[in-house]
Formats: C-alpha cells, sequence, structure tokens
C-alpha cells in the first residue's frame, strides 16, 4: 500500500474556472510552496473523484496536463510522482527581486496608479515577456 | 472506436393508454462513460432506462446493450429503479446476503458494505427512509460488479452530504472499473461535473448526445447588435433594444469583430433548448448509431 498523497483537490464549482485547471493550478500551487516536491506521489484518479465527485477523465486530464509540462510522470501500476519543482529560484534567492517589484509597484502608485492600473500593466508586460513559451 | 454500452435504432414506445413515450430514437453510448440522461418531467427517460434494462418490451426499433440484448446482458449490468424496489421484510443484512447468492460470479461483498455504510444491519427494509433504501439499492448494484449501471433518478431523496459521497463512490468505481454509468435526472446540477457524456431527451425524442465537451464547443453565446445570425443556426435568440442575446450552434467561425462570442455553460445550453422545441437535433460522430437514425447531424 502507497502512502497516502501529499496533496488534497478543493474543487469550486463556481469558480468559472475549469474543473481541470483547478487541479492543475493547485498542484502547481503546492509545488511552488514546497508542498510538494520531487518525488511524491499524487493522489490516484480514484481517490481524488472519491473525495470531490468529479469524473475520472477530468483527473487523468489534469495530469497529462501536468506531465506535458514535464512536472510529473506517470509509472504504471505505481501513481504519477512530481518529477521537479516549480518556482525556479529558491525563496532567499527571489527577495532581491520581490523588493525590486515593491519599490516599482511603489513607485506607480505615487505616479497616480490604481490598483487595477497596476494590474493592467504588470499582466501586459508579463504576457509580451512570456510570449510564444506556451505554444507547441 | 470502443464498443457500445447502449445502441438504440429507430426506439420506440408506446403505452396503452398514454400514446407514445419515445419515438424514433436512434443513439450511441461508448462504453466507459459516465453519461447524463437529462430531460424535463415526462421526456421519456425513464422509458429509455427500462428499455436499456430489459424491464419493457419495445413497441418499434431495437436496443442493443454491451453488444447483445437487454435480455442476454442482465447479469453484466445493473438497473436501480426510481422507486428502488426491494424487499420490505427482508432485513438489510439479508437484502445483502441475496444479493451475493444471486450475484455469485461477480458479487464484491466489500464495496457492498461499504455503500451501505452506516445502515443498520439488522433493521427491515420496510422501516428504512427513502434515502437509507436509495443507500441500499445502490449498495446492491454496485455490489454486483456490473460493467453498465442504469440509474433513474439515483439522488433525488438523498440529502446533499450522502448525495456528495455516493457520487463520490459511483466516481471511484468509473475510475477503477472503467463502468459505464447512465444517470437520469431533471436537475442538471446534480450531474455537472460527475458525467462526460450527455444525452438530452425531450418529448420522446433524443435532442443532443455526445461528449459534453464537444456539445458544448459546438455552440457559441452571441452576443452582439440586432442582425442575422448565418450561417449559425440559431437555438434561442432574444432582443433588448439594440441588443441581441442568441445561443447558436456553430457553423464555422464566429465573426468577433460583429459579436462578442462566449461559450455557454451545460445549464445555459440545456435551457435553450428545452425553450426551443423546433432546434434541430445534435448527436456527435461517437453518440450516432451505425445504422438509421433520421436526426443525425455531424459537428
Amino acid at each position: 500500500m502507497a502512502e497516502s498523497a501529499a496533496v488534497e483537490y478543493r474543487i469550486d464549482r463556481r469558480s468559472g474556472v475549469a474543473t481541470y485547471l483547478q487541479i492543475v493550478q493547485q498542484t502547481k500551487q503546492a509545488l511552488r510552496l514546497g508542498l510538494l516536491g520531487p518525488g511524491d506521489r499524487l493522489p490516484t484518479a480514484r481517490e481524488v473523484v472519491e473525495a470531490t465527485a468529479i469524473n475520472p477523465n477530468t483527473v487523468l486530464k489534469a495530469y497529462r496536463e501536468l506531465e506535458r509540462e514535464g512536472l510529473v510522470e506517470a509509472r504504471r501500476g505505481l501513481g504519477t510522482f512530481v518529477t521537479r519543482a516549480l518556482g525556479g529560484a529558491a525563496a532567499a534567492d527571489d527577495a532581491p527581486l520581490r523588493a525590486e517589484l515593491a519599490e516599482w509597484t511603489r513607485r506607480a502608485r505615487a505616479a497616480g496608479l490604481e490598483k487595477d492600473d497596476v494590474s493592467a500593466l504588470f499582466t501586459a508586460v508579463l504576457d509580451r515577456t512570456f510570449e510564444g513559451d506556451r505554444a507547441g | 472506436m470502443t464498443g457500445a454500452a447502449i445502441e438504440a435504432t429507430g426506439l420506440g414506445m408506446k403505452y396503452r393508454n398514454r400514446g407514445w413515450a419515445l419515438r424514433d430514437c436512434s443513439f450511441r453510448l461508448p462504453a466507459g462513460r459516465v453519461c447524463a440522461l437529462v430531460g424535463p418531467n415526462g421526456a421519456g427517460k425513464s422509458t429509455l432506462l427500462a428499455l436499456a434494462a430489459g424491464f419493457l418490451r419495445p413497441s418499434e426499433g431495437a436496443v442493443r446493450v454491451l453488444g447483445t440484448t437487454p435480455g442476454q446482458a442482465r447479469s453484466r449490468m445493473a438497473f436501480v429503479a426510481q422507486d428502488k424496489p426491494l424487499y420490505p421484510q427482508l432485513t438489510v443484512a439479508a437484502t445483502l446476503w441475496a444479493g451475493a447468492e444471486l450475484n455469485p460470479a461477480t458479487w464484491d461483498q466489500d464495496t457492498a458494505e461499504r455503500i451501505a455504510g452506516e445502515l443498520p444491519r439488522d433493521a427491515r427494509v420496510r422501516d428504512l427512509s427513502g434515502g437509507q433504501r436509495t443507500r441500499l439499492a445502490l449498495a446492491l448494484a454496485l455490489g454486483k460488479r456490473p460493467e453498465l449501471l442504469l440509474l433513474d433518478e439515483p439522488m433525488a431523496d438523498l440529502d446533499p452530504l450522502a448525495r456528495h459521497q455516493l457520487m463520490g463512490s459511483l466516481m471511484a468505481e468509473a475510475a477503477e472499473h472503467a463502468t459505464t454509468i447512465v444517470m437520469s435526472s431533471h436537475i442538471l446540477t446534480e450531474l455537472e461535473g460527475a458525467c462526460d457524456y450527455l444525452l438530452l431527451v425531450d418529448g420522446g425524442r433524443v435532442r443532443l448526445g455526445g461528449e459534453a465537451e464537444d456539445i458544448l464547443a459546438a455552440h457559441a453565446l452571441l452576443t452582439g447588435p440586432v442582425r442575422d445570425t448565418a450561417p449559425h443556426t440559431v437555438v434561442e435568440s432574444r432582443t433588448a433594444g439594440r441588443l441581441q442575446t442568441a445561443l447558436v450552434r456553430r457553423q464555422g467561425p464566429v465573426d468577433t469583430a460583429v459579436w462578442e462570442a462566449a461559450e455557454p455553460s451545460l445549464e445555459e445550453l440545456l435551457l435553450a433548448h428545452l425553450r426551443s422545441p423546433e432546434a434541430p437535433a445534435l448527436l456527435t460522430p461517437s453518440a450516432t448509431a451505425a445504422e438509421g437514425g433520421k436526426e443525425v447531424a455531424a459537428v
């Protein structure tokens, strides 16, 4: 008997986000926060659907997406396992970047931008920077 | 293409006093799907399930189940009718024992016990509440370890917690054994999320059939100026002042210079069809019966 999985998914049917994407996002979030790490087993489709009452194919679709992104690996008869951590740099290394962003955000506010304006600007730059990464 | 769990060709059922409950139904349900059988009260859902279970003989056409006749497939399927027929004088334990005796080849005591859960084993069926009886009927059906599970309004008398729990058990069964499950309901939200296949029955006809995702993707919710939505087929259209909202079946890409397009929710889609009886039927390729089928349209 395999030891119990390290994450539990919470499905919000009213969020408007596709159910399989909620699983993908929650897995990534757990990876970023270090709640999941390489070698950890994701819950089986059976475990997820028994707890959430969603369709098994939805779970499999989410796991295929995570596998396609190289984050997990399905091992026949054993389960699906995390293959790498997410976040690139460790939290400590993030500190200077975070400080720079905080400083930039402060200046944006001082320049008279509302929170939504800042968010839109940041998202636009983010999309431009990572443009094309998702293709293929 | 995977085998069909259910295949109906020109299926019709006429009751002596009520006339046609189901007419000219041709569709296919691939094996391994969890299918929502939806439609208003009196649409023909129960008749369709009883025909597939072999409890009724069709007035015209035919239905094949797991590649054979319903009669010959009986040991490989389980049917829980709406009124949850059980022997009132038996105890819970005796009912489960009978299930084991009647299905010696496939009976799974662990599953049956798990679904039966907290039910007092020495209580008689006639003393159980409606919800408890449902639980026992589902324990029998799942204990049989069927390839095809037909459930007529299974969740109707369950409280929300029991509903969630039993739906979870059904999904676990589907995940582990690739059981084909058909569940009828007139409350769609009860089934959304759990089902990946859809059959909309209305007025004795199958109006939508196929993968829920594909059926959704075949439609669009358009918002824009009041004008002709051609070439798209209108299912339902409403005008408020200068603004038109139309649920259409897409024919090619939507002109986004004119329309704001969104994918409808399953509920919007079903309600639009129920309000528009004249909208043409849609069966995706996997839901199209091999022969016959007058109402077939390609996506």
